[in-house]
């Protein structure tokens, strides 16, 4: 570390160097990071969460348990895990819009929605949201009308948030699987909408 | 601490970004950072999560902001690591340095000093005897606290009132957790705040929610 901008060497070599000195000093296996990194590169990520918010699109009764059991039906779907271990359901509504925060450092519900991603972490989405969320929304691209209240989630100690969005119109036909389809991250986090197909 | 890591209404950032499709890592050594601090955080260095954010807090600001997420989290792995003397202070640079084929020398490898902590249980909910001190509906305050060390009670929210919403599971508290001074478990409740309380009377009109432990609050008077 060295807070001297100016003869700062790259985060790829000290990230290499730090790597070396680890292996040279205690007994860890570079194959074991490779998997932590594989995980959340291949299997853990919005896809898992967009499966619950489909679910709950189509079943009534999950909708209801996920709203007030959050951790247990989503381990339902069989994710749980890190970063996971008390999650909270808040559904977007006709009269409220909820979005999802992290102040202090950038929490976030691996297990639904895998690692976040730049925006989330970027301080000016950290610093605003809970300041000017209308603003930061419109920013982003998210025009909430007049009218809907906006609620916004600081996730300051180990709750962790998932936003339940609204299910677009024109959709009545689709099954699960092409309703999964079409849920995002982003409305996940409340900063979008479900779009219709 | 008042720390770099405690944005919630700071300003001058700019605007947010637009989202767009990314891949976790932006590049290979993002995941290789990621990988090191999971690794580093528990086992290597003998510390746990509250340690990892509150070395997040501790970072100068430039070495918090200038490589991103996952340089920060680097250089937060390398400060647990210095900490518990697994690395000597400077040694990453060192060897960085020596990789580019610079004459340096490298500090040896210290004694491990690793804190004398184990966990009581996995994660950080924990079951506690006492029963909620708050209710949902009650009015509360945010104490006037200022302490050196962590705290999980952003500045924005300090002395302000509100309504508790929510009763959640009890945590370990990380302001004695992160330093290794007992998990003291609490309660934690969603407390609503009206921006206005947060922001004057002419802040954008909307409802904040936040959880905080059980010792940041007090009856409203």
């Amino acid at each position: 570390m060295s807070s001297a901008p100016a003869d700062r060497l790259s985060p790829a070599l000290r990230t290499e160097a730090l790597e070396q000195l680890l292996v040279e000093r205690e007994p860890v296996d570079p194959a074991v990071m490779d998997k932590f990194i594989k995980t959340y590169e291949q299997d853990v990520g919005p896809l898992n969460g967009a499966k619950v918010v489909a679910r709950a699109w189509t079943d009534p009764e999950y909708r209801e348990w996920l709203l007030r059991d959050g951790t247990a039906a989503i381990k339902d779907m069989g994710f749980g895990g890190p970063q996971g271990e008390h999650m909270v359901v808040v559904e977007q509504t006709d009269d409220v819009h909820h979005v999802v925060v992290c102040t202090l450092c950038s929490c976030y519900p691996w297990p639904v929605l895998g690692l976040p991603p730049t925006w989330y972490k970027d301080p000016a989405y950290r610093a605003g949201m809970v300041r000017t969320p209308r603003r930061v929304l419109r920013e982003m691209g998210l025009e909430v009308p007049e009218g809907r209240a906006i609620q916004v989630w600081d996730s300051s100690a180990e709750v962790r948030y998932l936003v339940l969005p609204r299910r677009p119109a024109g959709t009545e036909h689709l099954d699960a699987e092409a309703l999964a389809a079409l849920v995002t991250r982003d409305a996940m986090v409340g900063v979008a909408e479900v779009a219709a197909p | 601490m008042d720390s770099i890591a405690d944005m919630g209404g700071t300003q001058g950032w700019g605007p947010a970004q637009v989202p767009t499709d990314e891949p976790p890592f932006a590049e290979p050594w993002e995941g290789r950072s990621f990988a090191i601090t999971v690794l580093t955080m528990g086992r290597i260095s003998g510390r746990n999560l509250d340690a990892f954010r509150h070395a997040l807090g501790r970072l100068h600001p430039v070495d918090y902001l200038v490589d991103g997420y996952y340089g920060r989290w680097l250089n937060a792995a390398e400060l647990m690591l210095t900490d518990s003397s697994i690395l000597a202070p400077g040694a990453v640079d060192a060897r960085a340095r020596r990789n580019l084929g610079e004459d340096v020398t490298e500090p040896p490898f210290p004694e491990p000093d690793r804190p004398d902590y184990k966990p009581t249980a996995g994660g950080s909910l924990r079951e506690v005897d006492l029963d909620p001190a708050f209710a949902v509906g009650d009015a509360v305050r945010t104490k006037d606290v200022h302490p050196e060390g962590p705290t999980k009670l952003p500045a924005y929210v300090r002395r302000r009132s509100g309504t508790v919403t929510a009763i959640r599971p009890a945590h370990v508290l990380p302001d004695t957790h992160a330093v290794f001074e007992g998990e003291n478990p609490q309660h934690v409740y969603t407390v609503a705040f009206a921006s206005t309380e947060l922001w004057g009377p002419d802040a954008e009109p909307f409802t904040l929610q936040v959880d905080l432990f059980e010792s940041y609050l007090e009856a409203s008077p």
